[in-house]
């Protein structure tokens, strides 16, 4: 680097952070204000500090169902996703004719939004649906069933599944197919080189190279089903509450933003617990393999 | 070529093909709940294909009450989302890309932090702040926030389409005697311009997309989803599907114009470190 450049760079060593301004007092507004914000309205009562919203939070007599439902939500969807996901980037990495073609279109949900998605499967579903439709020309049934109902929660619960597994498969796979593709070809020939084949090669070399994005998609996939809403309320409306509709329900019908927050907050403390979870977790399984 | 190897191929094939049809099939099928005549639904037994198209869906759900102005304020709110974004952002993305300052990493690892953060957390409590600040109800209002949660992504995408645009042609530029400023606005910027027009269209697909917030900050000037979502428990299956057909249509056009720029947006994030 020549002397005249250095100069002009070194000149404005503080033009980054003027550059970054504008995000900080932006972040600073909208999230960290919020975060406090909600903090306090779930813990600040009139006289002072109180547990009272969230005893309230407690006792209402959806809670432990949108608790137990969100759960059940996220622990079904993310791994449905994950599993999904890394199939179809194993087979998009094959790089056969017309693979990059068929990434687009597995890629296509991610334009899709839950409530779009959950209208989608709606379609489906419901009483007159396209499954009870092909159902009924296969000879199966002879009256609709009612997937979407309270007699049939599991069938409620698995309509949800099916509309989340569609739509949020595609963020998990362009996450894997973009940390396949930063994988080496060297350590694939070495592993074929040492005689791995087939299998053996994607269990032993391309899994646990992939683990970084394996990762990265699971910590956003699973803080996002936490917040799994809009879908919910498009399939299954009330039958199966979650903590992020409970949320929306207590700020929009009930206008009440301390119990909302307290919801907002729960969330984002099941989040950051979840989190750390993934990353203690899979962390100490690399060191493992590492040792 | 081995029997074993045409074997794979034939079962690789068909995986590829089971994947496709079945991310396809779904977008199929609100197309034809879209475009199929109303009574047509409600019947039973009910033809996966109805005997004839109609508009009569779509005309009963665009003439519905509010379904035209939500769409328009829909437009306007992602619009407006999309101006701001990047306006904040793309400064932020070009002077991670560029720069090795002090906080750097901190910076990037607070970004990626941002994205933790539920909706919820951010509208409810601003809820209230913004009827103190006469944002409650306002496109403007939903815009903000919606820019506040397309911001982590932008700065992610422009760092990654910014870190794309060579340094040294801003360098030589500078060399040959154009300022800092001069260097950025006559070589990086038109080399960064594809991506990030694709970084705009991507932010007005997350904004377009966006219900929770939208639907908590407004009474009357609600989005499409906003209008959707609130009326869900009241309005007819016809209408749903429309809504559902209208929403995703957009979005999908988009989809197909980004497509190329698919891994900046959502790989970049794992894809750089």
């Amino acid at each position: 680097m020549n002397e005249r450049l250095r100069k002009l760079l070194g000149t404005d060593t503080l033009l980054p952070y003027w550059l970054l301004l504008p995000t900080l007092i932006f972040i600073g507004i909208f999230f960290l204000m919020p975060l406090f914000k909600a903090i306090g309205l779930a813990f600040h009562g009139d006289a002072g500090f109180t547990l009272d919203y969230f005893k309230k939070m407690v006792s209402d007599v959806r809670f432990f169902d949108a608790l137990k439902f969100t759960f059940l939500y996220t622990i079904t969807i993310v791994p449905l996703n994950v599993i999904t996901a890394l199939a179809m980037a194993l087979v998009i990495n094959t790089g056969f004719r017309g693979s990059r073609f068929l990434l687009y279109i597995y890629a296509l949900p991610l334009g899709i939004s839950d409530l779009a998605a959950g209208l989608i499967w709606l379609s489906i579903f419901t009483h007159r649906g396209f499954l009870n439709s092909a159902l009924y020309s296969l000879g199966i049934i002879e009256h609709p069933i009612h997937y979407l109902s309270y007699q049939h929660i599991n069938y409620t619960f698995l309509s949800v599944v099916a509309a989340e597994h569609w739509r949020a498969t595609a963020i998990v796979l362009v996450n894997l197919v973009a940390g396949l593709q930063m994988i080496s070809k060297d350590y694939l020939e070495a592993a074929e080189v040492l005689g791995a084949r087939g299998w053996k090669k994607i269990w032993y070399v391309t899994l646990p190279l992939l683990k970084p994005s394996l990762q990265a998609a699971l910590i956003i996939r699973t803080i996002f089903a936490l917040q799994t809403f809009a879908v919910v309320l498009a399939l299954a409306g009330q039958i199966t509450p979650v903590l992020a509709g409970e949320a929306y329900f207590w700020q929009f019908l009930y206008r009440d933003s301390h119990i909302a927050s307290a919801y907002a907050v729960l969330l984002m403390a099941i989040s950051i617990a979840m989190t750390w979870v993934y990353l203690r977790y899979l962390r100490s399984r690399t060191e493992v393999i590492r040792g | 070529m081995s029997f074993p190897y045409l074997l794979r191929r034939t079962l690789l094939y068909m995986a590829a093909l089971a994947f496709a049809l079945w991310v396809i099939i779904p977008v199929i099928l609100i197309g034809i709940s879209a475009f199929t005549p109303r009574q047509e639904l409600y019947q039973w037994p009910r033809s996966i294909i109805p005997s004839y198209f109609s508009l009569e869906t779509m005309r009963f759900f665009l003439g519905a009450h509010g379904v035209v102005r939500s769409l328009l304020n829909s437009v306007e709110v992602a619009l407006l989302t999309l101006a701001f974004t990047l306006a904040v952002g793309a400064p932020a993305g070009y002077a991670v890309a560029r720069f090795l300052f002090r906080g750097r990493e901190a910076f990037r690892l607070g970004v990626l932090i941002t994205r933790m953060f539920p909706t919820a957390l951010l509208a409810v409590p601003l809820a209230t702040t913004f009827i103190r600040w006469g944002l409650y109800d306002t496109l403007v209002g939903v815009a903000l926030i919606h820019t506040a949660m397309a911001l982590p992504f932008a700065v992610i995408i422009t760092t990654s389409i910014f870190m794309g645009v060579s340094k040294e042609l801003e360098e030589a530029a500078m060399t040959l005697g154009c300022s800092r400023l001069g260097a950025f606005v006559r070589v990086a910027l038109p080399l960064a311009l594809p991506g990030l027009a694709a970084a705009a269209m991507f932010t007005f697909v997350v904004s377009w997309n966006e219900v929770f917030a939208a639907a908590i900050l407004t009474v009357h000037n609600r989005t499409l989803p906003a209008h959707i979502i609130t009326t869900i428990q009241a309005s007819p299956l016809d209408f749903r599907f429309a809504g559902g057909f209208f929403m995703i249509l957009p979005a999908l056009l988009f989809m197909f114009l980004i497509r190329r720029y698919l891994f900046h947006m959502w790989g970049g994030a794992t894809a750089e470190r």
